[in-house]
């Protein structure tokens, strides 16, 4: 099923509800659809097989979207904050193209051969145009609707395959159709080449819930849209929040208007969390987990979930708020061994899954296997009731002496340390145990001594959990989307530790 | 009927449209009204009535099912007429509530 269908249905049922915007001033579903729609005839003249778009957040975005899904050209979002030269070698992959580019950023990539660069500005003018609206083209039956190029945090970045059956499959499954009040609005701070920014325009445009974008993620900017837009529901990725709280906690806003948050895109450090139930108790708090390669998310820990863990004696129900809740019920998920065969519960293995949303596809490359299944390349286990507790990476996992290690569990101890602002675990080479655990830690001033936090871990943990190696600095290395770079950490250790010459 | 996936049906005796979520097992007819539905954007047969006993609605949105040959659509615009498979009403789908996430 086509995605432009999510959108022309939407606008049949509510032409006037507003769809992206501020309620005063913002645009109409059928508005949406007829720049859509505009944007159609316009991109189909302009050639090119696939529809690019480097630029901030905004109405163009959707429009864009839906009009790349009208011709049938896959859309493919980059990532605007890489440097020119690694921006221009992404965008010379997707050749032939043609790019709509925001107007500031048309110098960075003009001259890329094989792409027709359009400023944003001109297509949106193009939108507006009568003619390109009144334009009447064929029904094209679409096949891949988004390119999305992986963050990577390893290596080159991976153009995974999204086609119009799986988004439209995890639309049509998980929300229900315009089913939001009138007064309801999304507030959308991840980019515009996250997932989550994709997914968040088709099932807000579904479920008729007003978008409002914010162009790029600031704390404060934040905070003013949610207030000032009265917004209802957002999602933010873990590193978001914890800022988020401190702008709240500065100012004493409270965003009475606020009735849900949803947060995912990696780890959430339980502190912050049960920090931001404690400061926003009036908001139900939802934990989506889900890849790229998977339609965005297949796994839900919901409001109800995470009042119980918080107000449970049961150490079993507590642990739950680090976990990724339960899978979706319109898909199947296994955690599987090394040899791929399922591990009993409790134990951990590789987060596999299976079902209609599931893309598992790269360019040129699918990875799903002859039954549907789709290997994550997460580390996870399930509880006895079916709550995934996802571990990280597979590749993160620390493996010493024979023991699986979860960098995510000795993190989360260090940085319940009142001295600990930030910290990154992974594994070093060892030629006894195979890998040691090294422990990077930004601290508070003043920085407590390695002993200390060794003792400290251990208590909590054990002996084999703790670090034996301790490195401190000001920051941590973070990609655009919130991810840390272990990698980068990794190797700045080991060219340390290497002996000289 | 072909009904593969992603493919656009409408009504011949009410305003109803459907798309194909999920292909049947097997060649079957669907009907909206009592009648058999035809391609969206083709031709509409005239002088066909509503059955009364097929009158209970499609709904925009709202997904019908089939256990028997598998097929599953979508309601893409309401209709007076109600849907059915060689002669059996399809089964609405309940909307699983699941909590925004994006």
């Amino acid at each position: 099923m086509h995605t432009a269908l999510l959108l022309e249905m939407a606008a049949e049922a509510f032409p006037d509800r507003i769809a992206v915007g501020s309620s005063s001033g913002g645009i109409s579903l059928a508005e949406l659809h007829a720049r859509a729609r505009g944007g159609e005839a316009w991109l189909n003249a302009q050639g090119g097989e696939t529809v690019v778009f480097i630029g901030l957040n905004g109405p163009a975005l959707p429009v864009a979207v839906f009009a790349a899904g009208l011709i049938g050209k896959p859309f493919a979002p980059l990532n605007y904050r890489l440097s020119d030269e690694d921006l221009r070698r992404l965008l010379a992959r997707t050749a032939p193209s043609v790019a709509i580019v925001d107007d500031d950023m048309v110098a960075r990539v003009a001259g890329t051969v094989g792409v027709k660069i359009v400023s944003r500005s001109a297509f949106e003018t193009a939108c507006l145009d009568p003619a390109n609206r009144a334009a009447e083209l064929p029904l094209v039956d679409p096949d891949i609707a988004v390119l999305l190029f992986t963050s990577g945090t390893t290596g080159e970045p991976k153009a995974a395959v999204l086609r119009h059956r799986h988004l439209a499959s995890y639309v049509i499954s998980t929300v229900e159709f315009m089913d939001a009040d009138e007064d309801e609005a999304a507030l959308v701070s991840v980019p515009s080449y996250h997932i989550a920014g994709i997914s968040a325009a088709l099932t807000g445009v579904y479920g008729g819930r007003r978008i409002v974008y914010l162009p790029a993620f600031s704390p404060e900017a934040w905070v003013d849209a949610a207030a000032s837009e009265r917004i209802t529901h957002a999602m933010v990725v873990p590193t978001m929040l914890g800022r988020v709280l401190d702008v709240l906690a500065a100012r004493g806003e409270t965003l009475p208007h606020l009735r849900a948050l949803s947060y995912g895109g990696g780890r959430m450090p339980p502190a912050v969390i049960e920090r931001a139930m404690q400061v926003l108790p009036h908001v139900d708090f939802v934990n989506a987990y889900g890849l790229t390669e998977t339609s965005s998310t297949v796994a839900v820990l919901g409001p109800d979930d995470h009042r119980a863990a918080m107000t449970s004696d049961d150490p079993d129900v507590r642990r739950r708020l680090g976990s990724v809740g339960r899978p979706l019920p319109s898909l199947e998920l296994e955690i599987r061994g090394p040899d791929g065969a399922c591990v009993p519960t409790g134990i951990a293995g590789e987060v596999c899954v299976r079902g209609e949303q599931i893309a598992g596809e790269y360019l040129h490359k699918k990875v799903i296997d002859d039954d549907g299944w789709f290997a994550t390349n997460d580390s996870g286990w399930l509880d006895a009731a079916g709550y995934l507790f996802v571990e990280g990476r597979l590749d993160d996992v620390i493996v010493r002496g024979g023991e699986n290690i979860s960098p995510g569990e000795i993190e989360d101890v260090l940085r319940a340390h009142p001295q600990v602002a930030d910290v990154a675990v992974l594994g070093l080479p060892d030629d006894q145990w195979g890998e040691r655990v090294a422990a990077v830690i930004v601290a508070h001033d003043p920085a407590p001594a390695d002993a200390v936090l060794a003792e400290w871990v251990k208590t909590k943990l054990r002996s084999t959990k703790t670090p034996e190696v301790w490195d401190f600095r000001a920051e941590l290395p973070y990609n655009e989307t919130g991810k840390l770079l272990r990698r980068v950490l990794k190797q700045d250790l080991m060219a340390r530790s290497a002996p000289a010459g | 009927m072909n009904l593969k996936p992603g493919s656009r049906w409408m009504s011949t005796v009410c305003t109803a449209e459907v798309v194909v979520v999920r292909p049947a097992k097997s060649e079957v007819t669907l009907e909206c009204g009592g009648h058999p539905v035809a391609a969206l954007g083709g031709e509409r047969p005239a002088g066909l009535a509503l059955a009364a006993d097929r009158a209970e609605g499609v709904h925009a949105g709202k997904r019908y099912f089939d256990e028997e040959s598998g097929l599953e659509v979508l309601g893409s615009k309401a209709g007076a007429g109600s849907l059915s498979v060689d002669g059996r009403p399809l089964a609405r789908k309940e909307a699983k509530a699941l909590p925004a996430s994006d």
